[in-house]
């Protein structure tokens, strides 16, 4: 802290810099604009000085990397022992044509895995479902059963890799076929390592890849993170995720907020269940957006890890400080970009990137240039990965830990986000927690509230936005886009309905009928859905047992 | 005097597609600019968008898809209503939809396709000036 004598001598030397110096400018010359505000709506300031961090103290606030409150990051090091993991998410058409995707982005230097499954797999139905029609393979890899989980990942060594996987509402038959395959390889479950999203929140609010109501939804993420911590603990049991809550219109304050929210509603779960706090809590993951406003970014990543650190010390008495750690997964904003002049994307996924870096990320997936228009080519994963490597090598990001710290803005935006996403937490629990204002369409009303604002803005000029309301220019439409064949559904549909001729019917059905005996009571369904998927019980089938056990949910629409 | 009839306009999501940021905003931006907007929220099929617009008396259906699965659900749409004998219910369709589509999709009866950063008077504009009078 600075002392009060300090304090006031800037005090006064800034009012005279003021009066001698900036007014007169002013004076000759006004403003850009009335008011600057970031990308989320908050005040920038001018000038940013020790007065607007007078009480920071920074053994209490900042500390040190891989210390409480893990507002400089979580490692000692950070990226001087081990880059940030390089992420690109990826899936599309079969589970033949994303393995080879998987190949050619590990060849380029990727480090881990990240699967995007097509919507009738992360909903729960199969490739013959007549909702299905149309979508198999379009915005992810269609995955059935285990066979098709073997081809997506055959000659992919699971003890080297570390895979992430992009689902929720059926994250635990999803896993369980990954740890089946992986047991196939001669991978014993403890050398495993990856992350399933398995964030059930969020689906009701703002992602939409729900399947069943909010309570047996709990009860199968909080079984899998139990059953992770007992047998695969090198498993991240969940990615408690902000981004899509940002990508539906919210603010950095908004996103941190509702994700931590989330988090607490999941801790207490677990609690509920019995489970010790210092057993789960560090396997639990997170997962942010970044946009374009560096400094915003930087300092949101900070916030939400003092955030994070203080509520599991604090409301829930962890001792480990492991379990107070906030690590997390960073995507670049998939909404930033634009459709017009898409090469200009790069440049915002670039500023993106290195907002991620600079603030701590322990993954990273960045955005293809292409992606407004379809899903990514081979050449903008490419350039994507690319962006990445050069942040990470060239652009000295990655060689101090906390590069931002101790800037006057940075720090005083830290405290501010945090002090922000305090006061949603605090009206959260007012409500009744985080199931209450989902209920209540409170948390959907605030981000669509500012998503309103924020189209606004830019439809009237006030914030720019490249490209799209400032430096437009006429363009020619882009070719060379990514298509994915429709006749994949009609294959996927074939191949679904051989395996359900072919397999072991008793051994299929005896799995099933134990599927649903498990569900009914209050065992954990892991080790049934293991040993189903192995039986070859395909995503649909299994959870049909579970709409008829749990009911579907049917949401109210909140505009 | 007259009373004018308000527009009335189904926004839709159809397929498994979650993300309707795009149509949530702008089901309340017609809405400001004084049309009747009912959204039908996820998951619809066409043949539930198609009922919807029959039971509410639509005069525009605006469809959005993130999925890259309109080249199917949107003319599936423009069939059904037709089938109904919804003939002159606008048909109108946003979300990420690669621009090679857009000629396909007109084709198939759906009267304007507005892609990632078309601003939402243009919309209020275009359904103003396009759809039906009565």
């Amino acid at each position: 802290m600075i002392s009060k004598e300090k304090l006031e001598s800037i005090a006064n030397s800034k009012k005279q810099w003021e009066e001698k110096v900036l007014n007169p400018t002013l004076a000759k010359a006004p403003e850009r604009k009335k008011a600057f505000t970031t990308i989320s709506g908050t005040t920038v300031e001018k000038l940013y000085t020790p007065l607007d961090i007078a009480n920071l103290d920074y053994d209490r606030d900042l500390g040190y990397p891989g210390s409480y409150p893990f507002t400089r990051g979580v490692q000692p090091t950070m990226y001087r022992g081990r880059l940030w993991t390089m992420r690109q998410y990826a899936g599309f058409g079969s589970a033949v044509e994303t393995n080879k995707r998987f190949k050619y982005l590990l060849e380029q230097g990727q480090t881990g895995l990240s699967v995007a499954f097509d919507l009738p797999t992360q909903s729960g139905y199969d490739s013959d479902h007549p909702l299905a029609v149309g979508e198999v393979g379009k915005v992810g890899v269609a995955i059935d059963s285990i066979e098709d989980m073997k081809v997506l990942f055959d000659g992919i060594p699971l003890d080297k890799v570390t895979t992430s996987m992009t689902i929720n509402a059926p994250a635990t038959v999803l896993l369980a076929m990954y740890l089946a395959i992986a047991e196939e390889q001669g991978v014993t479950f403890d050398k495993v390592g990856g992350t399933v999203q398995n964030d059930i929140l969020k689906e009701y609010t703002v992602r939409g890849q729900y399947i069943f109501p909010p309570g047996p939804s709990m009860r199968l993420t909080v079984d899998l993170i139990e059953y992770c911590f007992k047998h695969v603990p090198k498993w991240n049991s969940i990615s408690i995720s902000g981004y899509h809550i940002r990508e539906a219109g919210s603010t950095a304050v908004q996103e941190v907020a509702f994700t931590l929210a989330d988090g607490i509603a999941y801790v207490q779960a677990c609690l509920d269940r019995g489970l010790a706090v210092d057993k789960f809590a560090p396997r639990l993951s997170f997962f942010f957006n970044a946009f374009t406003n560096v400094f915003e970014e930087v300092a949101k990543f900070r916030a939400a890890r003092r955030c994070w650190a203080k509520i599991m010390k604090e409301r829930f008495g962890a001792k480990d400080p492991r379990s107070m750690m906030l690590r997390y997964h960073v995507q670049t904003g998939g909404v930033t970009l634009t459709a017009q002049q898409p090469l200009n994307n790069i440049v915002r996924v670039a500023l993106q990137a290195f907002a991620a870096g600079a603030g701590g990320c322990q993954s990273l997936h960045t955005n293809s240039y292409d992606e407004a228009l379809c899903l990514p080519t081979e050449q903008a994963v490419t350039v994507a990965l690319r962006t990445q490597q050069i942040i990470a090598e060239e652009s000295g990001a990655a060689d101090t830990i906390d590069p931002f710290a101790g800037s006057y803005y940075i720090e005083a935006l830290t405290n501010k986000i945090e002090e922000e996403v305090e006061k949603y937490l605090k009206k959260i629990d007012e409500m009744g927690g985080t199931l209450a204002a989902i209920e209540q369409g409170f948390i959907q009303k605030e981000i669509q509230e500012s998503a309103y604002r924020f189209q606004k803005e830019i439809e009237s000029g006030e914030r720019v936005y490249v490209g799209v309301n400032k430096y437009v220019m006429d363009e020619p439409p882009p070719t060379n886009l990514l298509k994915v064949d429709m006749e994949v559904g009609r294959r996927e549909a074939e191949k679904v309905k051989a395996l359900r001729a072919s397999r072991d019917q008793k051994k299929w059905k005896d799995a099933l009928e134990k599927l649903r005996e498990v569900s009914l009571s209050s065992e954990n369904v892991m080790p049934a859905v293991i040993e189903a998927v192995k039986a070859k019980a395909t995503v649909g089938e299994i959870c049909d047992v579970w709409r008829e056990v749990f009911g579907e949910y049917r949401p109210e629409a909140f505009i | 005097m007259n009373q004018e009839r308000k527009i009335k306009v189904i926004m839709a999501k159809p397929g498994l597609d979650g993300h309707d940021r795009g149509a949530k905003l702008l089901a309340r931006v017609l809405a400001e600019a004084g049309m009747e907007v009912v959204y039908t929220g996820l998951r619809q099929t066409p043949e539930m968008i198609v009922e919807t617009a029959l039971q509410e008396d639509a005069d525009v259906v605006g469809l959005s898809s993130l999925s890259g699965v309109h080249n199917y659900f949107f003319p599936r749409v423009v069939e059904l209503l037709r089938e109904k004998g919804l003939d002159d219910v606008l048909v109108i369709g946003g979300g990420i939809i690669p621009p090679d589509d857009i000629p396909f999709l007109k084709q198939s009866g759906v009267a304007e396709i507005f892609g990632p950063g078309t601003p939402t008077y243009e919309i209020v504009e275009y359904i103003k000036t396009h759809c039906r009078k009565r």
